[in-house]
């Protein structure tokens, strides 16, 4: 796939997207916009208790109030099996799932679901959830995640074995998994060093915290077939995992997707779609749930909190020698943390000869962690890159230079298997070296901060059908939810592949019922994967539309090419004919063959990960301890910027969530492990009066595996933030933040007490 | 439960509806007038995904009850444009890419309009602070920002 064309006519423009009047009028439907005809609303039972034993639950008074007209719990969901499904990186329990989606033996975190009712009005279902009586055996419970690792921690599950230890341990822990990494000889590449820093970090466990909180209606009929709308990453996915939790045949299930209120990985599982659905097969009728914001923080999966332990070694000249890294990540209540993604990811920037990532997946009495924004990488890159930081400050050498020095490139060894497969890496170093705000001045309590990022990005299965219409418009369906401006980067690789105006083609995202399978809108796989389904599908139609000229024409296939929307012949050999435009082809469309149109299904190689460089300057204030950033500046390899606004985009909206990860968000857990936080008032997202412009520098190193150069651009954006604003209120204020968040008090503890603080 | 009759200016047009007195001014959007562009995020006066005008200031909904909207003058997302004909803010939200999921944006163009209703040029920082009750957590604010500057200047004439 080498036919990379150099110039274009969509790509790389900035046309209005095609969904974008509904939004901006407010009528486009979401998770939570849909009514049906007597539809029931219905509510979820939670546990107050971070862990307990469920002795029994009562729902006969909640089932016999007027308006009831369903109550579930864990004993209507069939017993999954105990297995690990799935690539490892990314494995599924459905025995741990099905416990997640309603408990069962024991509530595992406050909030943990364990009853549901659908009834006639909210009021009513909320009454009979009052109703529902539980006897619960409260037990011991452990928040954090080294708590959690010691040996007399109380035990989430009592028959937890650690995998991926040899010999396996003989007695349960909360270590679901240990994982490791190793490359060259670790020993003798520290005994080369010539500086070495070990340094501990903690991060705080944070949340995706889209605005719209999970919605769902679901409607089941008598006949068995079930129906689903929701706002999700990937209705295949909901449609999938539902259907599996209900012990239903995946072709007795219908997902339809509404427009999603954003997501950033914590929308690719499923919470409320089976409950709606069980209570819908149980009422008959057709049943909304929509989670409060506080269900959203108590129940919706976070990214881990960690502990991490990272030693780099470095010869006088600032090339790493070695390097090791300690990543103990809290996976919540079930087994599934990404701290496999933080072993892999987090040395990947950097060719290094001896290194080694150790990793410890851990469960704890906190909602089970789900994907978030490049997930784990952001937590190591912390650690790593603020060690970095410290080492070439210690060297006296500019922290870009250093990185540019260990830059990995087409080729290297990586730490985790693979070659790197692209360059791109030192292309941001570069970017942001040459940007003239990296040398201008700053004031006192002023400092300026780098660091940079590394994500896979994704590929994975993804369909698209094209279909012309008889007036040579032209429909592109895809199976991706769109979070960010899919459709319009779709639309642009349709118009540019046939060679007609962007707004002839309407993008539209389909039904489960209506396109082919595709994966969750995830691991920044869109533009990429369902972009290449987009351009197969068009290539065929334009295939079919060569050979209806060829037809009119009454020459060989093999005669007529496709150019600037028209089919023309191949040479003057071929005959005197006068281009056919799409319009006249489609007009005639009858007369040749019938309806045009083409489906087509992939899942391609060809991924380039994603690198970036960032820096900021930021202000301390002494008095506070309050951190404000006054610029930031974000470079990153896009490949091909499709529709650069919404590349921009991506990284500003990546960037602004680091800035919360660094200096705000936390879960923070009562004594008797409650999220004290769960609104948006104590959990604090960034605000526009928080934030600087965010400018975003799209380097361009074109992606050979993608007809138009694209790479995953959604984001490894938010790697570098949190170290890259350590590292400048290091150089601002003399004092090294090795905790998450970076919050007033923290800042101005270390301010105030009184000595720099050192790396070991 | 007894309801209480309501009336009140929706979007320019006289309104009148029933509601329970627990009820908030977002719920009888929502779920008894059918005007879903008005999001609930929070529940608790926090996003502003739910703002709407009444009498000209900017109120979060889910924080007004129903019964208070009597006799008020209410403006949401689905009055802003005028017909097909859409308001420069939404127009620029358009053509700025201001937007990602969109869950937000009904909020943000409803309390941006109320920032230029009083202030025709607001700076930057002016617009950030008016906006901080707004969250958004896909652009950074930084094209939602531009957006509302450049829908300013356009309706100055500048």
């Amino acid at each position: 796939m080498n036919d990379i064309v150099q110039q274009f006519k969509w790509v790389g423009t900035r046309p209005i997207r095609p969904d974008g009047v509904p939004k901006v009028t407010g009528r486009a439907l979401y998770g939570a916009d849909l009514t049906m005809p007597g539809m029931l609303i219905g509510a979820i039972l939670r546990s107050p208790h971070a862990h307990a034993r469920i002795r029994s639950i009562d729902t006969s008074k909640a089932a016999a109030l007027p308006g009831v007209k369903a109550v579930v719990t864990s004993a209507d969901f069939p017993e999954r099996k105990f297995e690990y499904v799935g690539p490892e990186r990314v494995a599924v329990n459905f025995w741990h799932m099905t416990r997640n989606v309603m408990a069962r033996e024991k509530v595992l975190y406050e909030g943990h679901a364990l009853a549901a009712v659908a009834a006639i009005s909210k009021a009513v279902a909320d009454e009979a959830l009052a109703l529902i009586e539980v006897d619960y055996e409260v037990l011991p419970h452990v928040i954090d995640v080294e708590a959690a690792m010691k040996p007399d921690a109380p035990l989430l599950f009592p028959d937890m074995i650690t995998r991926g230890v040899d010999p396996a341990p003989t007695k349960p822990s909360n270590i679901s998994k240990r994982i490791e990494y190793k490359l060259g000889d670790l020993e003798a590449g520290f005994a080369a060093a010539d500086e070495i820093v070990e340094m501990e970090f903690k991060t705080a466990a944070v949340h995706q915290a889209y605005i719209e909180p999970h919605g769902c209606v679901a409607r089941f009929d008598a006949d068995g077939q079930g129906e689903v709308w929701s706002s999700s990453q990937g209705h295949f996915v909901v449609r999938a995992l539902t259907a599996q939790l209900l012990g239903m045949k995946i072709g007795d299930l219908r997902v339809y997707p509404a427009e999603i209120g954003g997501g950033f990985g914590g929308k690719t599982v499923v919470y409320v779609e089976p409950v709606a659905t069980m209570l819908a097969r149980k009422s008959g009728c057709p049943v909304k749930i929509v989670m409060s914001r506080e269900d959203v923080f108590r129940a919706s999966g976070p990214t881990s909190g960690s502990a991490m332990r990272v030693k780099i070694g470095v010869k006088k000249d600032g090339k790493i020698v070695a390097a090791d890294g300690e990543f103990k990540y809290q996976a919540g209540a079930f087994p599934g943390s990404p701290v496999m993604n933080g072993c892999m990811c987090a040395f990947s920037p950097y060719d290094i000869p001896n290194a080694r990532t150790v990793g410890y997946d851990v469960v704890c009495n906190r909602p089970k962690a789900a994907a978030y924004r490049a997930p784990g990488s952001p937590i190591s890159a912390f650690a790593v890159e603020s060690v970095l930081d410290v080492l070439a400050q210690k060297l006296g050498m500019d922290p870009l230079q250093m990185r540019l020095k260990n830059a990995a490139r087409a080729g290297t060894q990586m730490l985790y298997g693979p070659k790197l497969s692209h360059n791109g890496y030192a292309e941001t170093i570069e970017a942001i070296l040459n940007h003239p705000g990296y040398k201008t001045p700053l004031k006192k309590n002023q400092g300026r901060g780098v660091a940079s990022g590394y994500w896979f990005n994704g590929g994975g299965e993804s369909s698209a059908t094209v279909h012309v219409n008889e007036d040579g418009t032209v429909v592109v369906a895809t199976g991706s939810p769109d979070i960010g401006g899919t459709r319009a980067s779709m639309a642009i690789m349709a118009a540019e592949t046939l060679g007609i105006d962007y707004d002839k083609v309407r993008p539209i995202v389909a039904d489960t019922a209506s396109v082919g399978y595709t994966h969750v809108t995830g691991g920044s796989r869109v533009t990429f994967a369902t972009g290449i389904a987009v351009v197969e599908a068009t290539k065929k139609v334009i295939n079919d539309l060569c050979a209806r000229a060829a037809m009119t024409w009454k020459v060989d296939v093999e005669g007529v090419i496709w150019e600037n929307g028209h089919a023309r012949p191949a040479s003057s050999n071929v005959g005197d004919f006068e281009p056919l435009s799409l319009k006249e082809i489609a007009a005639k469309r009858a007369l040749t063959g019938g309806p045009i149109g083409a489906e087509a299904g992939v899942n391609p190689g060809g991924v380039a990960p994603g690198f970036a460089t960032q820096f900021c300057d930021v202000e301390v204030d002494p008095e506070t301890g309050k951190v404000t950033v006054l610029r930031y500046v974000a470079a990153q390899d896009v490949g091909r910027a499709i529709h650069p606004s919404y590349v921009e985009g991506q990284i500003q909206g990546g960037v602004a969530q680091g800035i919360g990860w660094a200096l705000n968000e936390e879960y923070i857990y009562s004594a008797k492990g409650r999220l004290d936080n769960p609104g948006f008032l104590d959990y604090r997202i960034p605000v526009a009066s928080d934030l600087p412009m965010i400018e975003a520098v799209l380097v361009e190193v074109p992606n050979p595996g993608h007809p138009y150069g694209a790479k995953g651009v959604g984001e490894v954006n938010i790697c570098p933030p949190m170290a890259a604003i350590a590292n400048a209120i290091d150089r601002a204020v003399g004092r090294r933040l090795t905790e998450l968040p970076m919050s007033p008090p923290k800042v101005l503890a270390a301010i105030d007490s009184g000595t720099e603080t050192k790396a070991r | 439960m007894t309801k209480h009759h309501v009336s009140a200016t929706i979007n320019g047009e006289p309104a009148e509806f029933l509601c329970e007195a627990q009820q908030t001014l977002l719920d009888v959007l929502r779920d008894g007038l059918n005007l879903t562009g008005s999001k609930e995020g929070c529940s608790s006066g926090d996003c502003g995904a739910c703002s709407v005008i009444v009498d000209g200031r900017v109120v979060c909904s889910c924080l007004m009850l129903a019964v208070e909207a009597e006799g008020h003058a209410i403006e949401t997302i689905e009055g802003l444009a005028r017909g097909t004909k859409l308001h420069p803010l939404q127009q620029k939200f358009l053509e700025h890419a201001a937007l990602q999921c969109g869950f937000c944006t009904p909020g943000l163009l409803v309390a941006a309009k109320a920032l230029l209703d009083r202030n025709p040029n607001p700076s930057e920082t002016e617009t950030r602070y008016w906006l901080a009750g707004n969250l958004c957590r896909c652009t950074g604010y930084d094209k939602v920002i531009r957006a509302v500057l450049d829908a300013a200047a356009e309706l100055r004439g500048a």
